[in-house]
């Protein structure tokens, strides 16, 4: 069973104060934390978690530049057997669309019976990636999948819908699979296991090898501006002391009819 | 003059309620623009679905067919790409659900045309397509445009455009031959399973104190609970509480949990995603607790204690048993 999981390095940004850059196009990042994005987290684990049972290999892939390479270690430490990094500059040139091209590219000549991205990334929200991929290799896929079994040289997925209900279904390999979070545990990830994960595999290839140019990469949706988000009412803000807020809560409480 | 297609989600004999919020946004574009509504309803035995949205759509394209008796988003991309070659649809859009989120990309690349999922706006300014959607869980927003095409997909948000079921059209329905009977299939659908079962039903209670991730430690939800106690209320959590398996799925609020209405929803250290947000629209008084003042959940709380939980909460409770006490 090999595995192919495309993750995405993506910057922390609950509880932060996000300011817009001066083009317009996107935020200032040089403030911010980075993380593997929480969906290929999971995604990573899940890969892991089935070749330790049914064999074969994980390929942790990645299009980014050598910052990125950060989260390709990590996937390494939590037992992933190679990496690849697809460098291709600033990769806010492209859109979804162009980098699904790149991954379906380089992972055609890979072995692979099973592709996994996460759902969604944490920062564009876009969620496109992963089925694009699929469309491009031309393998069947399901989407937020939340439990994984192999049999019989098929897969048996449940596939979250909306509403508490779930949607099981078997699938033909080799297929790709958008991964939700709470499928598994991930492994807490040492630095001393990022250290070790350093002796494996990771490639970087950059476009000329894939044999692509930045005219047929060129994006379809273009962000044209970013802004704040519009001004709303929004909430009152209970402010004061500690005990004055007590009070006002009480109030709410109260007048709303939930305190007996 | 073009046609704006509106592809109709159903489950289990029901439509969803995107599509009617597809046909209301489809429908003030086509009359702004002259355009003209087409939903596009594959199924099988279809025709009270159809029924129910003749009012808000210009023309209802319908492929019936037992092989269409269940989802399978292969299917559903090579039909709707044949139609959308035929009919070069200036626009079609698609619910941003579990489902849709599969099709569309799918779609796209199959036609060869531009995406952009989960969208919250639509607008044509000097003609030009803008989409409008949200980015870094609705801290931010942008507006995406798009390279020059003859037709654009579009996911849309639920919840976002007027559920209002009343229309003013009238559908002519047009039954086509499904094209794909002996498509092989590499998906076969197997059941439908219940993910959220438990003993508590969060949907039914009054007063709802919600935990999310600011919590930090499975071991600080004690204080949630102790201040759910203390009122009398019921607990129930945001998605990446159950994620990490510190509180049953069944407690879940949200899209993919449950949707509740409580009189009073009380969120702590919940930031407020969209998929958490939709299932307490029905909730009469949100009060959030958060230590962020920019958190997206102070846009829609009636009231926000911007405050460590870790300071307010066992104040809070405090008060409630003094006061309880009399």
């Amino acid at each position: 069973m090999d595995i192919v999981v495309c993750v995405k390095r993506v910057p922390l940004t609950e509880e932060v104060d996000l300011v817009i850059d001066g083009q317009k196009k996107g935020i200032k990042k040089d403030q911010l934390a980075f993380v593997l994005n929480d969906w290929d987290n999971y995604a990573i684990e899940e890969a892991v978690l089935l070749t330790e049972k049914h064999g074969g290999t994980v390929t942790a892939i990645t299009v980014g530049n050598e910052d990125d390479e950060e989260v390709l270690r990590r996937c390494l430490a939590m037992g992933a057997d190679r990496a690849i990094r697809i460098e291709a500059g600033d990769t806010s040139r492209f859109d979804s669309f162009g980098i699904s091209k790149m991954l379906s590219r380089v992972v055609k000549d890979l072995p692979f019976d099973l592709v996994f991205t996460g759902v969604l990334a944490d920062d564009d929200y876009c969620g496109m990636v992963g089925m694009m991929v699929a469309e491009q290799l031309g393998i069947t896929h399901a989407n937020m999948v939340t439990a994984i079994e192999i049999e019989d040289g098929k897969v048996r997925t449940t596939s979250e819908l909306e509403g508490g209900l779930g949607e099981v279904s078997l699938i033909e390999l080799p297929a790709l699979l958008a991964i939700q979070t709470g499928i598994n545990e991930p492994r807490y990830v040492s630095i001393l296991g990022i250290r070790k994960a350093a002796k494996k595999e990771l490639k970087v290839m950059d476009l000329s090898e894939l044999g692509m140019s930045d005219e047929e990469l060129s994006p379809m949706a273009i962000i044209d501006e970013v802004y704040l988000p519009p001004e709303t009412e929004g909430a009152q803000i209970l402010a004061g002391d500690p005990d004055k807020i007590a009070s006002d809560f009480l109030e709410i409480l109260t007048k709303k009819g939930v305190m007996e | 003059m073009s046609e704006l297609f509106v592809v109709a989600e159903h489950r289990l004999g029901e439509i969803r309620e995107i599509t009617f919020e597809m046909l209301w946004k489809a429908g003030e574009l086509a009359q702004e623009h002259s355009h003209t509504v087409t939903a596009i309803l594959l199924g099988h035995e279809v025709s009270p679905i159809a029924e129910s949205i003749s009012d808000r759509a210009d023309k209802i394209i319908i492929f019936d067919d037992e092989r269409l008796k269940n989802f399978n988003a292969d299917i559903y991309k090579e039909t709707i790409a044949g139609l959308i070659e035929e009919s070069k649809p200036i626009l079609t859009l698609i619910g941003n659900t579990s489902r849709g989120m599969e099709l569309a990309p799918c779609l796209a690349v199959r036609a060869g045309l531009p995406l952009a999922t989960d969208c919250i706006d639509i607008m044509f300014k000097d003609d030009k397509l803008i989409a409008q959607r949200q980015m870094y869980s609705g801290k931010i927003f942008s507006d995406v445009s798009f390279a020059p095409s003859a037709g654009y997909i579009l996911t849309i948000r639920s919840g976002v455009f007027s559920k209002d079921r009343i229309g003013d059209r009238q559908a002519e329905i047009v039954k086509k031959d499904f094209p794909l009977k002996d498509m092989p299939l590499k998906k076969d659908f197997i059941e439908f399973v219940e993910t959220a079962a438990g003993d508590v039903d969060i949907s039914q209670a009054e007063l709802l104190i919600s935990v999310g991730r600011g919590i930090g430690e499975e071991e600080n939800i004690s204080l949630v609970k102790e201040l759910a106690e203390a009122l009398n209320g019921v607990v129930s959590c945001s998605r990446p509480i159950v994620d990490k398996n510190w509180l049953p799925k069944h407690l879940q609020v949200g899209t993919s949990g449950k949707s509740v209405s409580p009189k009073v929803y009380i969120a702590v250290g919940i930031s407020g995603a969209f998929q958490h947000m939709a299932g307490v629209s029905g909730a009469g008084t949100i009060i959030a607790i958060n230590k962020d003042p920019k958190a997206p959940i102070f846009r829609t709380a009636d009231y926000g204690i911007v405050d460590d939980l870790f300071k307010i909460v066992p104040v809070l409770k405090d008060r409630v048993l003094e006061t309880k006490k009399g």
